[in-house]
């Protein structure tokens, strides 16, 4: 759950997602779920001239198993609590 | 278990996740699917291996073969990405911190 929480607030801001086929995703994080599933507005592809087809595309839902990477804004993310809410989980996940 | 139930974060290595928990706020080496690297502090991970890295630096690694030699020669493509969340099915390794004599 840490990272759904952790995904849910960075809504409304700007990421870029790497799919698994080198497809990178530039856009305003709309929502997430908890399979990692993200949908994006307001996208546009970084790399146009390779994937010309996307040029249309305002929206899109992307499916959290096809993602390689997110890119996120640093300023935005808090380690200390990241850190400590990883630490949390690990202990809890050791005594189920 | 039970005598260390009240200090959880006592630093020993009983599971493999232990290794990673201690890896926390360290740079550490991740080997990735499809010849990649990351080093990165780690910020957080999950059961999955999701991770977020701070300063990651990816390196691609990608073959190529000499038309006249046959020779395959290695690129690698180095780029820095401050904070990456990682998806963990792509992950196979990770390496806790680094010290002076590796990466």
């Amino acid at each position: 759950m840490l990272f759904y929480s952790f995904f849910k607030s960075l809504v409304g801001k700007d990421v870029v997602v790497e799919l698994k086929n080198d497809l990178s995703i530039h856009g305003t994080l709309h929502s997430v779920d908890q399979f990692l599933n993200i949908k994006l507005t307001d996208i546009s592809v970084t790399d146009p001239d390779r994937y010309p087809h996307m040029l249309s595309v305002k929206n899109c839902f992307i499916r959290g198993s096809v993602v390689r990477y997110i890119q996120l804004p640093a300023d935005e993310c808090d380690t200390q609590l990241l850190q400590d809410t990883a630490r949390k989980e690990a202990s809890q996940n050791k005594k189920k | 278990m039970a005598e260390e139930a009240e200090q959880p974060t006592v630093a020993t290595v009983e599971e493999p996740f232990d290794l990673v928990r201690l890896s926390l706020d360290e740079k550490i080496y991740v080997k990735m699917r499809n010849d990649r690297e990351l080093r990165g502090r780690l910020h957080a991970y999950d059961q999955h291996l999701n991770m977020i890295l701070g300063d990651a630096e990816e390196t691609v690694t990608t073959v190529e073969i000499d038309d006249e030699t046959y020779e395959e020669i290695y690129k690698s493509t180095k780029r820095t990405i401050p904070m990456l969340f990682v998806r963990g099915d792509g992950v196979i390794l990770i390496s806790p911190p680094m010290r002076a004599n590796v990466g």
